[in-house]
């Protein structure tokens, strides 16, 4: 790399990445700082907003990975309850940080830690 | 069904922000640590620039661009700096969405041992008034438990650890206590034994033992310098410090004691580092006296300096007065360790030594320390604990020398322990090389190891950001020197 000079040991590991030996360059060569490259799930899409972790399909319901199951969603299962608390408007049985219960997760810094913290609501 | 289309490949249209980083100067030069990967770059000016300008907020590429053609850049020269910082994460774009953060998991079943931490001995011929195993803040609970480690139990101590060090050419064994040279007999026959057990299998073994310096005697010394056994001292500092809180049971200091012994083991023992190990406590703070006591009139090479482990209300903390005391001078001696090290001497600072090593290697840790993972404490009764400050502590035993680790017990352990669990270290810039900090002191000031060390976040973020300081201006002056450290933590 031209701007960045590596001091450490790790340092040195991201730039011999950034520039490979002429005999390893291969494909990449075209690309050695990988902008183009695309790794799982990364590239983001213009599209409209949907809740991170929300699934996209919304049939068979609630909850679902493009197979219809739960090992391929795109974010935990923790990170909907958020998503929906927070920013979502549908009514779904969650509750609703806009109107009804502002303070719901105020003791649920963070939600894989902390769930247990979350309680019922009582309208 | 799925209706995900193709990127937008241009990421000219993208937006940038600044990436998860420490930014610090030394020499005059502008450097970068980057918290995803433990990694440190020295800036250009067009690098220093970009980051400036994000620092007001997030910019369009466009923008980034134009800006750096208004300081005299070429198009594409801006083009290619806006890929680099990408590239190493120094900016993040809003078209690549972040990874996530590994989860904690179990660690890998067969991981293997590196070092065993015998506790030879429970009993201890001091009252150290702060003693974390005795005082008012301890865990262990060793009534009706075995006092001293019977050889049998040390044999197997060795045969387990050979046994569970997997391929590793070679491995380490701490003695510890209570006062570990109550029980020296058992360390000297240890010493053989494992010395011809590890030979058998074209291994070897090396050995530390951390005391008092109250017990030290010729033979003594001749043993441990013959067999190249590291010396760790616990001591406080000179007579005056030393014997405020470091006394016999009789209230007597132990300064008296142990001064003569040490100026006898420091001359004769040179095989391996003489280091002292010195706890900061309430009117124990004057750092530079203590170190230029230890260092130039005892002789140790060595001297490495920690706040007394507390639950935050002991009368032996220190206040906030004495932690600005402490600062001060340890910045002192780390401007010193600097000079030396521009002009190629070691200097005896630990904390500086150790944190520059860790830097140069660009760690990034997951726990804190090995405790529990490559590291195990052995009980005089042959129990395992994560490392030497549970021994004896039935809350956190973690199986026994006969029977083996408790895998579930050692996977709660690690889970707790791990950076990712702790919720405040994820915006700390400093968690690559602290990981939330030591499991004891959290338990002790928590009640719970898997709880950030949250009394001491301030202090370590700006001791790290001082030790990055030091390293980036050795690197910019005398980059040969930081070579010395290669193989410091080379296994960290």
């Amino acid at each position: 790399m031209k701007h960045l000079k590596p001091i450490n040991r790790k340092a040195q590991r991201i730039d011999d990445l950034a520039s490979p030996a002429p005999e390893t360059m291969m494909d990449a060569s075209s690309d050695p700082l990988g902008e183009d490259d695309i790794v799982a799930l990364q590239q983001k899409t213009q599209q409209p907003h949907v809740p991170m972790g929300c699934t996209l399909a919304f049939s068979p319901g609630w909850e679902v990975d493009a197979g219809g199951g739960t090992a391929g969603l795109c974010q935990p299962v923790e990170r909907d309850i958020y998503d929906c608390y927070v920013s979502c408007f549908w009514p779904v049985q969650v509750p609703d940080h806009i109107n009804y219960s502002p303070d719901w997760a105020s003791n649920c810094a963070s939600a894989a830690k902390d769930w247990r913290n979350l309680d019922l609501v009582f309208p | 069904m799925n209706t995900m289309t193709a990127p937008a490949a241009d990421f000219r249209t993208a937006r940038y922000r600044l990436g998860e980083l420490h930014e610090f100067e030394a020499a005059d030069q502008p450097y970068v640590y980057l918290v995803g990967a433990g990694a440190i770059f020295a800036l250009d000016d067009g690098a220093r620039a970009v980051l400036e300008e994000l620092r007001e907020g997030e910019m369009a590429h466009g923008e980034i661009v134009s800006a750096l053609v208004a300081h005299g850049y070429a198009n594409g020269d801006a083009e290619e700096l806006i890929r680099e910082l990408l590239f190493v994460r120094g900016i993040v774009s809003d078209r690549i969405a972040p990874a996530l953060d590994p989860q904690p998991t179990a660690p890998p079943a067969d991981f293997p041992l590196q070092a065993l931490v015998l506790n030879i001995t429970n009993q201890c011929n001091l009252a150290c008034t702060y003693c974390y195993e005795f005082g008012a803040d301890k865990i262990a609970t060793p009534q009706g438990k075995p006092k001293f480690m019977t050889l049998e139990t040390a044999k197997s101590s060795i045969d387990f650890l050979l046994t569970q060090s997997g391929s590793r050419e070679t491995v380490h064994v701490t003695f510890f206590g209570g006062e570990t040279l109550m029980n020296f007999k058992l360390l000297r026959e240890v010493v053989l034994y494992a010395n011809e057990a590890a030979a058998a299998q074209h291994r070897a073994i090396t050995y530390s033992l951390t005391t008092n310096a109250t017990l030290l005697s010729d033979p003594i010394i001749e043993f441990l310098a013959d067999n190249d056994v590291g010396v760790t001292v616990s001591i406080d500092g000179p007579a005056d410090l030393q014997d405020h809180r470091r006394i016999y049971r009789s209230g007597k200091g132990s300064y008296e004691v142990i001064e003569p012994r040490l100026k006898k083991l420091i001359a004769r023992h040179r095989t391996r580092a003489i280091t002292a190990r010195v706890t900061l406590s309430e009117g124990v703070t004057d750092v530079l006296r203590i170190y230029r006591h230890l260092k130039d009139e005892l002789g140790f090479h060595e001297v490495g300096f920690a706040p007394v482990t507390n639950s935050g209300d002991q009368d032996y903390a220190i206040n906030g007065d004495g932690m600005s005391k402490v600062l001060a001078d340890f910045h002192a001696l780390a401007d010193e360790w600097l000079e030396y090290a521009l002009e190629n001497r070691m200097h005896g600072f630990s904390n500086v030594s150790e944190t520059i090593a860790e830097l140069m290697q660009g760690v990034n840790k997951s726990h804190p320390c090995g405790a529990g993972l490559g590291l195990l404490g052995v009980s005089p009764s042959g129990d395992l604990s994560p490392c030497h400050r549970f021994t004896d502590a039935d809350t956190h035993t973690l199986g026994n020398i006969e029977s083996g680790i408790d895998a579930a017990k050692r996977e709660d352990f690690l889970s707790r322990g791990h950076v990712s669990a702790k919720y405040e270290c994820q915006s700390c810039w400093a968690r690559p090389l602290c990981a939330g900090g030591c499991h004891h002191e959290a338990f002790v000031r928590y009640g719970d190891t898997g709880h950030a060390n949250l009394h001491y976040c301030d202090w370590i973020r700006e001791w790290t950001d001082t030790c990055l300081r030091v390293y980036g201006a050795v690197a910019a002056q005398n980059p040969g020197f930081l070579e010395r450290f290669a193989t410091r933590k080379a296994n960290a």
